[in-house]
């Protein structure tokens, strides 16, 4: 095959004159200076930390701006942001940051708690629409104002006490609320800045423009090419800006999944977000794999409406559990790149581990499935399982279709809708069963249970238990230990799983190229980044990689 | 020719209001909204959103106001995008676009339009058979199919292209022209051989050949300019075409143009989005149609002599 690249070179060289030769990738001329490429999946909606969702925003607004905490990006725990220390009284219910000094905005205002109070104004009034507003919900009477059921912000609890100093009240001991703190929708913002393009409400306003934007993180938006490029450079008056070692990072919107992994494979990106199904085993194969896989803090599962026949019979809901082998469709479907579930709550959710109720047991559901009059199958009305169009979705429908055909002779029909059409049925509750997933805002199995309460906006199933409702609204908000909280939540979930409103598939995982050049990405639970960590090595190439 | 130019933007109007209301009217007959989301939106936060973007006035109203606002050239705020203006992603996105799709559209012209004539000069011989049949490839390989092929081959495999990108590599626009020039210059080879076949055997060209003109000549002053007509007919919704059809090719080479807008609008129930660019490439379409239809006139001195403007 090695004539072809001359004849062709010489075929094609008119059109090719510009294109032929060496070019230089986007790594190698990132590794020399200092520049990350990133993919970085959809086009983010924009940059205003109030008035966004979703990962690709994240992962920008992250490294524009600090939080009052950063999690620490091995272990999640807490660790000193803006703040550089935090105290509790009053039993866990008052918490008083206290500011860094050299906390400063990117125009070299310092960073004040006023700013705070100002932005979780902002953030909670109800003008503001902002979706995450109940990020900030644990804080007193924050609810009531963001429902405008109180008026006056300085009855929400939060106050400057100095310049430097931050109180914040709770409604209760909260433990994972300093990790909030790591929440963009809980991060301040240049108040002078906003209100120069508009009034504090607004969310059209192009303050988060480049040139416009002031921002307090290691990083300061240098370029935004919409659909293209988000350039940032590193930030000149960011606190911690020593420990910083990249001099800028490039994210790129990577929606197409195999476009992303023919950019990384030519080095024009470190990293990707994800990878694609079936390109996974030739990378695991390869030694020193540029292919890193890691627990998420997610859970793939089947929302059942229990006030539906069959559904509507617990038997039927056990005996639909029990009988997947989620360990061969983990393997078989997913190329092993999940974890099979039994509960909603990922496992080592910061120390929490949900209980086992059930397994795998065809026998037992059949019996299951006898008890609630459908032996063999026998008299079964059907079901219909419904999805958003997606391969990856129906993929697995079909193999639990299988599943449940041949362990239980029970025949259902799938069927796939629109996303906005799917998002609808489910809201409304039209629907038998459902496909969802459920990434966690924060690591903690409130994030998970609190989903399943009565008429919470989640729970989509109608399910509804005083016991499990009081447990974790009530109980394990005042529990006095980490353990004896985390007691309380199994307790709730063994109680969930038991009654089986949804049928828990996987628990997702991360999955990146990263390469070797890029140190300091480290896998996480949350898949969360700090950008201020990695490091760029010149000189380690995917050849060398493969090679070695 | 300015009357009838007139009188066709002129009856454009109607066309547009009508495709204005219509799509106006179905987006909101669509299941699920603009604010909906896998993580349940609390009703308060749902009703600020809905008061921010004028939803929560009667319909009648906000239709009202729309066409107000579109009076004066805004399109509104994008419910995706908060901070921008429909009208700014849509100009962000039409220069690389239309510039992608000239260049398909000369790569359809040159390679088609050559192909075409070749293949009508030797009807039924191997430069007919060999250029027509690698058409019909062409017309038949889908854009999904041929750049990621492309790609492996000049991208990956031999490494001469960029794979990606618009304007950032030299040489990152020539994969993403042939992938969406394809299928055009198979199309233009069909149509500019169907059209020089038929203005071959008329008459006038028998007299230019009679008259002892060199053949190169009777090819490229007579016969061309009838035998282009189809091509030219075919253009310009073509190039309206190309400008909303290029999503795949956008995709695929990670492009940023507006492609991805109209196909992602709609499954956003980006209100704004989805009629701003229904209103612009409708108003495309009806431009570009009058526009091939004016150089189509041009051409055929018929045509010319009717509107009063040949000799």
């Amino acid at each position: 095959m090695t004539f072809i690249k001359p004849v062709l070179c010489i075929f094609l060289m008119p059109l090719l004159l510009i294109a032929c030769g060496d070019r230089e990738s986007n790594v190698v001329q990132g590794n020399r200076d200092g520049i990350l490429h990133y993919g970085n999946g959809a086009e983010p909606q924009g940059l205003d930390p109030h008035v966004v969702t979703g990962v690709p925003e994240n992962h920008l607004i992250r490294a524009l701006f600090e939080g009052l905490t950063v999690k620490n990006p091995i272990t999640l725990e807490p660790e000193p942001g803006v703040a550089e220390r935090w105290e509790f009284a009053e039993e866990g219910k008052v918490i008083t940051f206290f500011l860094n000094p050299e906390a400063k905005w990117s125009n070299g205002d310092p960073v004040t708690a006023e700013d705070y109070v100002w932005s979780w104004n902002r953030a909670l009034h109800p003008e503001t629409g902002n979706l995450y507003a109940y990020m900030l919900y644990p804080v007193f009477n924050a609810e009531a104002y963001s429902k405008g059921d109180v008026s006056d912000f300085a009855e929400v609890g939060v106050k400057a006490l100095d310049a430097r100093t931050l109180q914040v009240t709770l409604n209760a001991p909260t433990p994972y609320f300093l990790q909030l703190m790591d929440h963009y929708s809980t991060f301040a913002v240049h108040s002078a800045t906003l209100l120069k393009f508009g009034k504090m409400t607004d969310r059209f306003t192009p303050w988060t423009r480049v040139g416009n934007i002031v921002s307090n993180g290691a990083f300061t938006l240098d370029e935004w090419l919409i659909n293209r490029r988000i350039g940032m450079k590193k930030s000149t008056t960011y606190w911690d800006r020593d420990k910083v070692s990249l001099n800028g990072v490039v994210f790129y919107p990577t929606e197409n999944v195999v476009s992303e992994e023919r950019m990384f494979r030519v080095e024009q990106l470190h990293r990707t977000e994800v990878v694609p199904l079936e390109k996974i085993p030739k990378y695991r194969a390869e030694e020193n794999s540029a292919y890193i896989q890691a627990p998420y803090l997610g859970t793939y599962y089947y929302l059942i409406n229990t006030e539906r026949a069959p559904t509507d019979n617990v038997k039927v809901r056990q005996a639909l559990a029990m009988s997947l082998d989620r360990e061969k469709l983990v393997r078989s479907v997913l190329q092993d790149t999940a974890v099979p579930a039994y509960s909603i709550t990922p496992p080592d959710t910061l120390g929490y581990y949900p209980p086992k109720t059930f397994s795998y047991d065809p026998e037992r559901a059949r019996q299951l499935l006898t008890e609630a009059g459908y032996p063999n199958g026998e008299g079964w009305p059907g079901l219909e399982l419904i999805y958003n169009t997606n391969e990856a979705h129906r993929k697995v429908a079909v193999a639990v279709q299988q599943m449940w055909k041949k362990e239980l002779g029970v025949d259902i029909t799938i069927s796939n809708q629109e996303w906005k059409v799917y998002l609808d049925s489910v809201s409304q509750r039209d629907f038998q069963v459902a496909r969802r997933g459920w990434i966690g805002d924060y690591v903690d199995p409130n994030n998970f249970l609190d989903l399943f309460i009565t008429d919470g906006g989640n729970n989509n199933t109608g399910y509804s238990d005083p016991v499990y409702d009081d447990i974790v609204l009530q109980q394990a908000p005042r529990a006095e230990t980490r353990e004896a909280r985390y007691a309380l939540f199994y307790k709730a979930e063994t109680q969930l799983m038991e009654q089986m409103p949804i049928i828990p598939i996987y628990t997702y995982t991360s999955k990146h190229l990263v390469h070797p050049s890029v140190e300091g990405l480290y896998p996480n639970l949350m898949d969360s980044l700090n950008l201020k960590y990695v490091t760029l090595h010149p000189g380690r190439t995917l050849e060398a990689a493969n090679e070695q | 020719m300015l009357r009838f130019i007139l009188s066709r933007l002129l009856q454009a109007i109607p066309v547009i209001l009508v495709v204005i209301t219509a799509t106006f009217f179905l987006v909101r007959t669509a299941p699920g909204g603009p604010f909906d989301s896998e993580k349940a939106v609390m009703p308060e936060v749902k009703r600020a959103l809905e008061a921010q973007y004028r939803l929560d006035l009667p319909i009648h109203e906000q239709y009202f106001a729309y066409l107000g606002d579109l009076a004066v050239g805004d399109l509104g705020p994008s419910f995706k995008y908060p901070g921008r203006s429909v009208n700014e992603i849509l100009f962000s996105g039409l220069p690389v676009t239309a510039e992608l799709g000239f260049y398909a559209l000369l790569i359809a012209l040159i390679i088609g339009g050559t192909a075409g004539v070749i293949a009508s000069l030797k009807p039924n011989t191997k430069l007919d058979y060999i250029p027509m049949s690698a058409a019909m490839i062409g017309i038949c390989m889908p854009s999904f199919l041929l750049g990621p092929l492309l790609v492996l081959v000049f991208g990956i495999y031999l490494d001469w292209l960029p794979i990606s990108g618009w304007g950032d590599i030299p040489g990152d626009k020539i994969l993403p022209s042939i992938t969406l020039g394809a299928a055009y210059a198979a199309y233009v080879a069909r149509l500019s051989r169907a059209g020089m076949l038929e203005v071959l055997s008329q008459d006038y060209i028998r007299t230019a050949r009679a008259k002892g003109l060199p053949e190169w000549q009777v090819i490229t002053r007579h016969a061309l300019r009838g035998g282009l007509i189809p091509v030219i007919a075919f253009l310009g919704p073509a190039f309206a075409g190309l400008l909303a059809g290029s999503f795949v090719v956008e995709t695929i080479f990670q492009i940023p143009g507006l492609g991805r807008f109209y196909v992602q609008a709609a499954f956003n129930r980006d209100y704004t989005m989805i009629l701003g660019t229904t209103v612009f490439l409708s108003t495309l379409i009806v431009l570009f149609n009058l526009v091939s239809d004016v150089i189509a006139a041009w051409m055929n001195p018929r045509l010319r002599a009717q509107f009063g403007g040949g000799q």
